[in-house]
């Protein structure tokens, strides 16, 4: 497998899900799609003084990471992209200008707290939502609500082709590493770089002759151009009205938290 | 780093909101102007490409020690497959990125899309195009100016964002500040990036040198023609970026007073940090001492600042070959 920290920011993309048959799981994948904007972007725009309604937001984020059984420990693996930007924040206060607050006997600038706080608050329950919505839906899945959601072809075409090679390719870079340690290749400085860059285009003339096979195979096989879709139904309306359940309450907190 | 897949309310709504309107009129354009390249054949290498970027971007290299980057790939993408097919592919790996991996926020695509995909792959485009024609013609030349269009990408990359956190910071931090700490950063990042993607695009055109567009214009022959001038030309084309990021830049870097010394001037406390032991340095202040012009003189610095760094790297070098020369012999 994919070696080092290669696996740990991947952790391959078919292990995305976190098995289950929550109602969260059941959900039409584009009615899940859209209601995750909705949210996300209610919480974006929540005003950052009204410290009760991202209370209300986290709460929401947290019982459906409840509701969709999603394991705590993958909840806080996964946040941990954030890690970087939470690390921003905490200096923000330091070097951000404006009226000044003593804590603790250290001068810290007010509306650089503020702007710590809003991006901490923003950052950790926009990414909770993405990470609840990858975790109850498969790459199949979402692949086939961006067609329906009316996303141009092209587009998911490029994104289901680069899901379908994406193991593939970290699979094989796991494998160049593998054998680039046992040659004792332990690169550490920026010199280093280039046993590096040589596989990087190895890999990228590998992967691209590989898809040109399949590709060949494929346009044997009848592909048009794109994926039929298997399942014609259309999306059931009670999809539509629970998955709008969270945006709703996050809507509400948001309007009367601007109102107050 | 911090340019990389900023995450929610990192902007202010009404930039998110420009940035998104921005980015989906580029993506539309991309769709419409990439529509006679991407033909059949070309979706799936685009597909390839961006699971390609994807793999990459996990390579963290050392930049110093202690400090890692990742390759952002747009003008790699670009050279790749074109400006507009690596536009895309690059925003669909943003994309994919905040859907799936939580890795940038969803209402902070817009600017992460144009910081990452739509500067990096247009800018460092342009800046191949110009240096393809003053560089020699052969794959040596292609390095060359892969290095150079994917280090000033980065740097782009870099100010575009300042300039968003200039109209939409989540806090009041100078402009300078962000400015100077974010292009700084990014010069040493993007050292990494021009290496990786010109090495990366050199091993393409070995193999497959019709799978490089910026490079189509070249046959086999100029192709595999002599190699030694390109070491020159690299050089040559690195020192004169450096000066210019060292005359050029430092303007926008210290033309005004920093974080720091502006709360210090406002609080009244600037007075007590005068008599600092290196105020009698020649380049105090980054401006040169006895140059009265204040442009001319912090040109001089960064030049000077430039010509310090290429010696003791050229020392550096010299040490380490002789060191190799002994350990061979």
């Amino acid at each position: 497998m994919a070696g080092g920290h290669v696996e740990g920011r991947v952790g391959g993309v078919g292990h995305l899900v976190v098995h289950g048959h929550s109602p969260v799981h059941r959900l039409a994948p584009e009615a899940k799609v859209v209601a995750t904007f909705a949210f996300v972007i209610c919480v974006a725009l929540t005003p950052r003084e009204q410290i009760w309604a991202f209370g209300v937001h986290a709460a929401v984020a947290i019982s459906i990471v409840a509701l969709a059984g999603v394991p705590t420990r993958v909840l806080l693996a996964r946040l941990a992209v954030i890690i970087p930007f939470l690390t921003f924040a905490v200096l923000v206060p330091f070097v951000a200008g404006g009226e000044e607050v003593d804590v603790l006997g250290v001068g810290l600038s007010r509306d650089g707290l503020w702007g710590a706080w809003n991006v901490a608050a923003k950052a950790s329950i926009g990414a909770t939502a993405s990470i609840i919505l990858s975790a109850t839906t498969s790459v199949p899945e979402i692949l086939k609500a961006l067609t329906r959601l009316r996303v141009p072809r092209v587009l998911v075409s490029i994104m289901s082709f680069m899901m379908r090679y994406l193991d593939l390719l970290v699979d094989q870079l796991g494998r160049m590493r593998t054998s680039m340690t046992a040659r004792c290749h332990d690169p550490r400085w920026l010199w280093q770089a280039k046993p590096i860059a040589s596989s990087a285009g190895a890999l990228f003339v590998r992967s691209y002759e590989r898809g040109e096979r399949v590709h060949q195979a494929m346009l044997s096989r009848g592909f048009s151009g794109t994926m039929p879709d298997t399942e014609e139904r259309a999306t059931p309306g009670a999809d539509w009205v629970r998955a709008a359940l969270p945006p709703v309450v996050a809507l509400a907190a948001l309007l009367s938290a601007v109102v107050l | 780093m911090i340019a990389m897949h900023a995450p929610d309310g990192f902007l202010e709504a009404p930039v998110a909101l420009a940035t998104a309107v921005i980015a989906l009129v580029f993506v539309a354009l991309a769709l419409r102007l990439s529509g006679r390249e991407l033909g059949d054949r070309q979706v799936p290498l685009a597909g390839i490409a961006a699971a390609f970027i994807f793999a990459a971007q996990m390579f963290n290299f050392p930049v110093a020690a202690g400090t890692t980057g990742h390759l952002m790939g747009g003008a790699l993408a670009a050279i790749l497959l074109g400006p507009w097919v690596g536009s895309l592919v690059v925003t669909v790996v943003v994309v994919v990125q905040a859907l799936l991996f939580a890795d940038g926020g969803l209402t902070a695509l817009g600017y992460n899309v144009i910081n990452m995909a739509t500067v990096t792959a247009f800018g460092g485009w342009a800046v191949f195009r110009l240096l393809r024609r003053v560089m020699p013609r052969n794959a040596a030349g292609v390095m060359g100016a892969t290095a150079i269009a994917a280090l000033v990408s980065v740097v782009l990359s870099a100010a575009a964002f300042s300039v968003q956190w200039l109209f939409g910071a989540s806090a009041e931090v100078p402009f300078d500040t962000v400015f100077g700490a974010m292009v700084g950063v990014h010069v040493l990042i993007g050292v990494g990036e021009a290496i990786i993607s010109a090495l990366a695009v050199g091993a393409v055109l070995a193999a497959r040198p019709d799978l490089v567009t910026g490079a189509s214009d070249l046959d086999a022959a100029q192709l595999s023609a002599e190699r030694r001038v390109g070491r020159r030309t690299f050089v040559f084309g690195g020192l004169f970026v450096a000066v210019v990021f060292a005359t050029v830049v430092s303007q926008f870097a210290v033309d005004n007073p920093d974080g720091l010394e502006k709360v210090a001037i406002d609080e009244g406390f600037i007075e007590a940090g005068r008599d600092h032991a290196l105020d009698s340095s020649i380049f105090s202040d980054y401006a040169t001492s006895g140059v009265g012009n204040e442009t001319l003189s912090l040109a001089v610095a960064g030049v000077s600042g430039v010509l310090i760094t290429l010696l003791v790297g050229l020392g550096l070098i010299s040490a380490a070959r002789q060191g190799r020369g002994r350990a061979g012999a």
